[in-house]
This record gives structure tokens, C-alpha cells and sequence, in this order.
């Protein structure tokens, strides 16, 4: 791997450039590995490297049916935060920002990890003594959160209109200072150059067509390119978890459903946290090209059609529009959509399966893009170690079962 | 936007109707005599199909009649409509 540092930019330039090498390999598919990962997303790529990297497995393969990068980590609208409300879900999430604050230095790769703060309003009373409670179990958690009054939203967001006189006022907010965006495509980019460079094969053009399984353990899979054996499998397939868990016979609780996100024509910097609003479904920011980016909620029936239903954006623009009258005459540049696995409890699952040797990391539905690094350092043990890690432990499929449902529907409904 | 036809009140568009999940996986007759994992299956798990799918809708804004609709979940085009006990 070619280290990129500025010296070596300097000294490259100085040669015109002309010896740099592609950021990883076009790997030869091989018969067999002790480990395939299916799907090079963020959380597959993230798993695949610290694998390798932690626990020694470099005989690992990645298979993407498309193209690297193509699903939800280039899809999102590149949100990080932590606050979520139970325990389970913040230790996990509040790991992950942990991961997002050195990921640049860790993958040698700049995946623009940019900490501008990330403002939830309130527009009712009892949306207000919801985020309360949520900023003290955050602050149980070790996690940074903080109320502020509408005057205090106001002055750190000018462009926000916070008069009382709208159809649906600002009535307080919460605050994660740490929270902020990354450049979600170079998250992907990097740990597929870094999992690369310690000898995982990423393999794209290559869809898994069957699972075949042996006195209850997975052996192989058939894929378009021909069958390729392993005896530990990862399922990260976001939207598509339900089929590829159907070919091994396991049933999920997984719905898919169209999200879309819409960014406008650059503008000159007006405002800097991200800005989310439960109520009237909308989550906000400004890129540092100076684009909104925006985000609108799931199509309600089951899809995985790549569109989405144009009435929601009619719905996410009113409410940009109600919230930021500044923006009311901004063009959109374009709108696009990826297919989330949404779970009954927001949560997602990370979790072996009745079938030996075959794990899944799917479910994340709305809001997986923030979990990535975690997502993939627990995810990479549960495969090392045929166990869980303790920080997925309660992310189990079993607990649809047991009932231990992580209810995170009021921190997972809105800023995805 | 999906145009949705209603057995009783002919094609609306979809901002008319409420929809309702996969069709036919009836309650069970006996919930106590199920095991967690059988109340689970029932509860939770879908088949959440890729392609031909049978779903539930209401029309809320109209008759507030359920019905059935047949869709493909890739292209959305609407295969059959129809009420429960006849097929769409």
C-alpha cells in the first residue's frame, strides 16, 4: 500500500504523478477462504479489515453482486452521531464515534470526519421532555449531549426560524457537539484500500446465488462466478438481507423500504451543525462544497425499487421550507434513493444464526452509516470467535424471540 | 407514486390509502398454545419479498375498505387487486 502522506505527494509530484497504484488490488476469486463476507458496503469493508487486522484472518473475501460502494454507505446523508436512548444502542454507537475520531490516522485514508455539532429541535412539549430524558440517560452513558433554549438554537443557527409565530415553533433542542458528517464514499474507499492492503480479496461483479449448507453448518456458497467454499459466512447486505437470508431458510424480521435524500446547488456557508427535526421529519446540513444535504423518511409499503415515492419529497421540502424560509428558492441538484432493512425495534441485528458458521450484520435501517466502524470491529470478532462480542451481545436475533427488543424508535426515527 | 386500484372505487392515487403489510399470515387461532419461537414467527418475521408481493391496503381516505393488492417490489407495477376470499 502506498502510504499518502505529504511528502510523498510532493515527491510523486515531482515525477508527474506518474507511480501512483490503484488504491487496491482486482483480486483473482480463489476456491476457497476461511471467511466471505457478502457485500462490500461500509460495514462489510469495515469488517473485512479489522479481521485482518485485529484478529489475524486474512484468508477473507468480500463479494459485491455490483460495484464497490455502490448500496446505503453511498447512499446516506453521511450523519454521525451517538445519542441514542438505551444502553445497548449507545455503548455501541458511542464506540463507533469513538472509532470515527481517528479513522482518518487508522486508514491513512481522509474520510473527512468533520465533528460540527448536530442540533435535534423540539416543536412540542412533550417532544421536549423526550429529548431531555434523553439527554440525561445520554449523559449516564458518558455521552456528550446538552439542552439548549430556543435562544441558544437561534444564535448558533440565524437562518433557523425560530418565531413563535409558526405553524410549528421551536420550542428547545438538544445538542452532540461531537456529532457531524464524514464523506461516506471515502469511509468505503478507505476501508476497502486498508482490508486490501493486508490481503483480503475484494471481489465485485460476483452475486451469491445460493447457500449451501452441510449437517447444519454453512460450507459454501454459489455465486455467478461459480462456488466458492468457506466455513464462516457474514450476511451485510442491508436491504436485501431477507433474501439472502431466505436461501439458507432463515426468516428475519426485516422490512426494505425506499429512503431518499435530495442535495440542492451549493451555496455560500449559512449555518454549520447538521439540524434535524423529529416532527416534521426532516435532517439537514451543509457540505463543505457549500450543497444541503437532505433527508426525507422511508415509503411506507415494502420496496426495494431505487426511486422512492416523490410525494415524500413534497413533504421534506414543505418542512426545509418552514424551518429555513432562506432556502425557500434554492434548486435541487438531485435525489436519489437506497433500500434500508428496517427492523420491528430500530435496532439492528448482529448475530449468528441457527445455522453454524453463518452470521448476520443487517437491520440497521435507517441510521447504519454512523455505526460503520463499530458495526465492523464487533462484527469482525463475532466471525473471529464464533461468539459475540460483548458489545453486540444484545443485538441478537434471538431477541425477537425472548422479547428483549431495543426500542429506538425515538432516537433511530429521524437523522439517518 | 403508486396508482392503487381499489376493488370498490376504482384507481386512486396512493396519498388515499393507508398500507398494511404482507397478506396472508392469519392470527392464530390458539396464541397460548404456540412456542415463543412460533409467536415470534407470527409477530416479527416476514417474508419481505423481492418481486411478486401480496400486500394489504385501506383505503382511508375513500371507502375504508382493506383489500388486497399484488405488486412487484422492484418495479412497483401493480399485478392484481382484489378482496379477501377472492383472488386478485
Amino acid at each position: 500500500m502506498q502510504f499518502y502522506s505529504l511528502p510523498n505527494l510532493i515527491r510523486r509530484g515531482l515525477r508527474g504523478h506518474r507511480d501512483w497504484t490503484p488504491a487496491w488490488r482486482k483480486a483473482q476469486l480463489r476456491p476457497s477462504y476461511d471467511v466471505i463476507i457478502v457485500g462490500a458496503g461500509g460495514h462489510g469493508l469495515a469488517t473485512a479489515y479489522y479481521l485482518a487486522k485485529l484478529h489475524g484472518v486474512t484468508n477473507v473475501a468480500v463479494l459485491e453482486r455490483g460495484w464497490l460502494g455502490g448500496g446505503n454507505i453511498g447512499r446516506n446523508t453521511a450523519i454521525v452521531r451517538s445519542n441514542y436512548l438505551w444502553d445497548a444502542s449507545a455503548h455501541i454507537y458511542e464506540f463507533s464515534l469513538k472509532l470515527w475520531e481517528s479513522l482518518s490516522q487508522e486508514l491513512n485514508y481522509n474520510v473527512m470526519f468533520s465533528q460540527r455539532g448536530l442540533l435535534n429541535i423540539a416543536h412540542s412539549e412533550q417532544e421536549l421532555h423526550d429529548l431531555a430524558r434523553r439527554v440525561g440517560a445520554n449523559r449516564l452513558n458518558g455521552i456528550d449531549a446538552e439542552l439548549l433554549s430556543t435562544e441558544e438554537i437561534s444564535k448558533r443557527v440565524p437562518v433557523l426560524n425560530t418565531s413563535p409565530d409558526t405553524r410549528y415553533p421551536v420550542l428547545g433542542g438538544t445538542l452532540q457537539r461531537r456529532g457531524g458528517v464524514a464523506r461516506h464514499d471515502a469511509v468505503a474507499w478507505g476501508y476497502a484500500r486498508a482490508a486490501d492492503a493486508l490481503g483480503v480479496d475484494i471481489v465485485e461483479n460476483c452475486e451469491v446465488t445460493g447457500i449451501r449448507t452441510a449437517n447444519g453448518r454453512v460450507t459454501a456458497l454459489e455465486t455467478t462466478r461459480g462456488e466458492i467454499r468457506a466455513g464462516t459466512v457474514g450476511l451485510v447486505v442491508a436491504g436485501n438481507a431477507t433474501v439472502l437470508a431466505s436461501m439458507a431458510g432463515i426468516r428475519l424480521p426485516i422490512l426494505s423500504h425506499p429512503l431518499q435524500a435530495l442535495v440542492t446547488e451549493p451555496l455560500k456557508p449559512v449555518f454549520d451543525p447538521v439540524v434535524m427535526s423529529a416532527a416534521v421529519h426532516v435532517y439537514v446540513h451543509q457540505t463543505d462544497r457549500g450543497e444541503l444535504v437532505l433527508g426525507a423518511g422511508i415509503d411506507a409499503p415494502v420496496s426495494y425499487d431505487l426511486n422512492g415515492n416523490f410525494r415524500i419529497i413534497e413533504h421534506v421540502l414543505a418542512a426545509v421550507c418552514e424551518l429555513f424560509p432562506i432556502f425557500s428558492r434554492v434548486r435541487m441538484l438531485r435525489q436519489w434513493a437506497g433500500t434500508v432493512d428496517v427492523c420491528p425495534d430500530a435496532s439492528p441485528i448482529i448475530s449468528g444464526t441457527p445455522i453454524k458458521g453463518l452470521f448476520m450484520n443487517c437491520g440497521w435501517g435507517t441510521g447504519g452509516f454512523k455505526a460503520t466502524p463499530g458495526s465492523g470491529w464487533v462484527f469482525a470478532h463475532t466471525l473471529a470467535h464464533q461468539e459475540p462480542h460483548p458489545l453486540n451481545e444484545p443485538f441478537s436475533l434471538d431477541r425477537f424471540t425472548s422479547g428483549a427488543l431495543i426500542d429506538e424508535h425515538g432516537a433511530a426515527a429521524v437523522a439517518h | 407514486m403508486l396508482l392503487i386500484p381499489c376493488p370498490w372505487c376504482g384507481p386512486r392515487e396512493d396519498d388515499e390509502f393507508t398500507f398494511g403489510g404482507e397478506a396472508d399470515f392469519p392470527r392464530p387461532a390458539e396464541p397460548e398454545a404456540l412456542t415463543d419461537e412460533q409467536w415470534a414467527d407470527y409477530l416479527f418475521m416476514r417474508d419481505n419479498r423481492r418481486g411478486r408481493h401480496r400486500e394489504q391496503w385501506c383505503h382511508t381516505a375513500g371507502c375504508r375498505r382493506w383489500f388486497i393488492v399484488e405488486r412487484d417490489t422492484v418495479t412497483n407495477e401493480i399485478l392484481g387487486a382484489g378482496t379477501y376470499g377472492g383472488s386478485p
